[in-house]
């Protein structure tokens, strides 16, 4: 009797201890987004809110006027991101696709851990390849003087968000019932119709989930954009110019900026917006892979 | 970098973790990533040949530094700019009184590659072409080549010289490439052939102490017709006849006592400016720049 009820207390106590570490990742993601809301809206006191989204030139520390417009910074952002992902997608499908349905055994218990160590990358070192790599070559292949620009930046972006992708995507073209493929074959479907006809639309939904955690991935990098675009404030004129990122932008400022004034206020509210395009993208990624889980109970 | 603030956090925890330590209070450096490297090593020679200083460096940038000292976080700021006049009237009104002391003269380069005819400009052309209104080589008699602008990023002390003493406190163009540091500058001048750029001249060397190969220092010339000088001449730097040159400071709250005061005259001594000329910057020489700090030391 007595151990029963010390047992029901050890239940009651670890029920709890468990209670706690759930909500607490949901109390710090609150916190945060308090914090950063808090902090970004005196930004709007001083700076109205259609300039802010609507004007495309930003130079908070300007001798002549302090001027505070996000939208070539928006662009920039987005063009980085959408040749990031035009690299990456393609190459993170193909090389999943490989690894759930061609690889040899052995070929995969090599290849899987190395896409994995991918991620491990830091990003600095990612940022100086670019620097010195990618940009010189980049310069001669499109005869450009140089080779900070947003391809430049794409690439970098694509290399950091494959890892995300290829192994999302693989595991759920693995996860795809080994029933639909035994039938597509005997029904005398060739391996390539099986792969692209049947296992591919059926793993759509998690693949779907992959590229838009790659895409959270990219937006939110910082350090090697920093290091490989070039950073100039003029609105993008397209993939070999030199553009500079938001994030890059916080990093750059944040450490200047004057505590309690409007361009500090400011660089929170790129953070803000930040945020909301990156718990968008992670919110839609989460009901498109629970969409596909439902399917498969 | 990476050292430096490792040493200078090391030191910190040095520092307070041993308050028997002979020397007592510790004096905290900070400030200029220009000035950064200069000052450890000045710091580090200072602490070797005297028992029981402790000091520690860290960089942020000159606002960093002079918002430091203004916020009384830490004993010496170190700065490659003046201080703004906001600044100032922040520091009267919190009680501190700032007294500067020239420790060294930077001269600042422009810097094109190799490849490029142009030789000599004159401070005009170096503004407009940082302003954006030249875009084209051609315009200044070189190749016609699209001029691509290499620069700092505005937390950077050497970002606000260029804009205050070469643009003429006007925006930079848009188009600027900012990059994250002296170095990135030097990496993207050797790669673009319409490239222009300006670093500290301790950046323009390479390990022999020779100018780097691919890199070309412009002269610069004051007035549209008149001589060039090239930031590596020493004599034409410490006379002012180069017009990119700039004393780095370092400030002290009020006139120094104790330990600040004694370090700090041991780097305007004979020991201290061979460091600094070894280190790639100018020495502040008899002239004006001795007057002020003489005056500022009584």
């Amino acid at each position: 009797m007595r151990k029963k009820k010390r047992n029901d207390l050890k239940e009651a106590a670890i029920g709890a201890f468990f209670f706690t570490s759930g909500i607490l990742a949901v109390l710090v993601l609150i916190g945060i987004f308090l914090t950063l809301l808090a902090t970004a809206v005196p930004a709007f006191r001083e700076i109205p809110v259609g300039k802010f989204f609507g004007h495309s030139r930003w130079d908070p520390t300007s001798p002549e006027k302090a001027e505070y417009g996000l939208l070539s910074m928006i662009a920039s952002t987005l063009l980085v991101t959408a040749g990031a992902l035009l690299l990456a997608v393609p190459i993170g499908i193909a090389v999943a696709a490989y690894l759930s349905d061609v690889a040899p055994w052995r070929v995969r218990e090599v290849l899987k851990p190395v896409v994995e160590i991918l991620a491990g990358i830091p990003s600095v070192v990612v940022g100086f390849l670019g620097l010195v790599l990618f940009g010189p070559a980049l310069a001669r292949l499109f005869h450009t003087a140089n080779g900070l620009n947003a391809l430049n930046g794409s690439i970098l972006l694509a290399v950091m968000s494959l890892p995300t992708i290829i192994s999302i995507s693989e595991d759920s073209l693995n996860a795809v019932p080994k029933a639909y493929s035994e039938a597509s074959l005997a029904l005398g479907a060739s391996r390539w119709q099986t792969l692209v006809r049947v296992k591919l639309p059926a793993a759509l939904s998690g693949i779907v989930a992959a590229v838009m955690l790659g895409l959270g991935r990219a937006i939110g990098e910082t350090m090697t954009v920093l290091m490989a675009t070039g950073n100039a404030r003029s609105f993008p004129r397209g993939l070999l110019s030199s553009v500079r990122t938001m994030t890059a932008d916080i990093a750059i400022e944040l450490g200047e900026a004057p505590y309690f004034t409007t361009h500090y206020y400011a660089l929170f509210a790129i953070g803000l917006v930040l945020f909301v395009m990156t718990f968008a993208v992670n919110l839609a990624a989460d009901v498109v892979l629970r969409r596909y889980q439902e399917r498969e109970r | 970098m990476k050292r430096i603030l490792l040493a200078a956090l090391s030191l910190a925890l040095a520092g307070g973790l041993l308050p028997a330590a002979p020397a007592g209070k510790m004096i905290q450096i900070k400030g200029s990533d220009t000035m950064v490297n200069l000052v450890q090593i000045l710091a580090e020679d200072y602490m070797g040949k005297t028992p029981g200083a402790a000091i520690a460096v860290l960089g942020g940038g000159s606002g960093t530094g002079i918002t430091g000292l203004i916020n009384r976080t830490c004993d010496i700021a170190s700065h490659s700019r003046e201080w703004k006049p906001k600044e100032i009237e922040q520091a009267w009104k919190k009680g501190v009184t700032p007294k500067l002391f020239v420790v060294a003269v930077d001269g600042l380069s422009i810097v094109v590659n190799e490849k490029n005819p142009i030789d000599q400009l004159t401070m005009a052309q170096v503004g407009a072409l940082y302003r954006g209104e030249i875009k084209s080589w051609k315009a200044l008699g070189g190749s016609p080549k699209p001029v691509s602008l290499y620069g700092r990023q505005s937390n950077s002390g050497t970002y606000v010289f260029m804009q205050e003493f070469v643009l003429g406190n006007k925006n930079y163009s848009a188009d600027m490439k900012e990059m994250n540091g002296n170095a990135q500058i030097v990496e993207g001048i050797l790669q673009d052939e319409g490239a222009v750029g300006y670093v500290g001249v301790g950046y323009l060397y390479d390990e022999n102490h020779r100018i780097r190969k691919g890199l070309k220092v412009l002269k610069i010339s004051r007035e549209p017709n008149g001589d060039g000088f090239l930031p590596t001449d020493r004599a034409a730097v410490e006379s002012g006849a180069y017009p990119v040159s700039r004393p780095l400071y370092l400030a002290t709250d009020g006139r120094p006592k104790g330990d600040a005061a004694r370090f700090l005259s041991w780097i305007v001594g004979p020991e201290g400016q061979a460091i600094v000329e070894r280190e790639g910057f100018f020495t502040i020489g008899g002239g004006k720049y001795k007057a002020s700090n003489d005056r500022n030391f009584q």
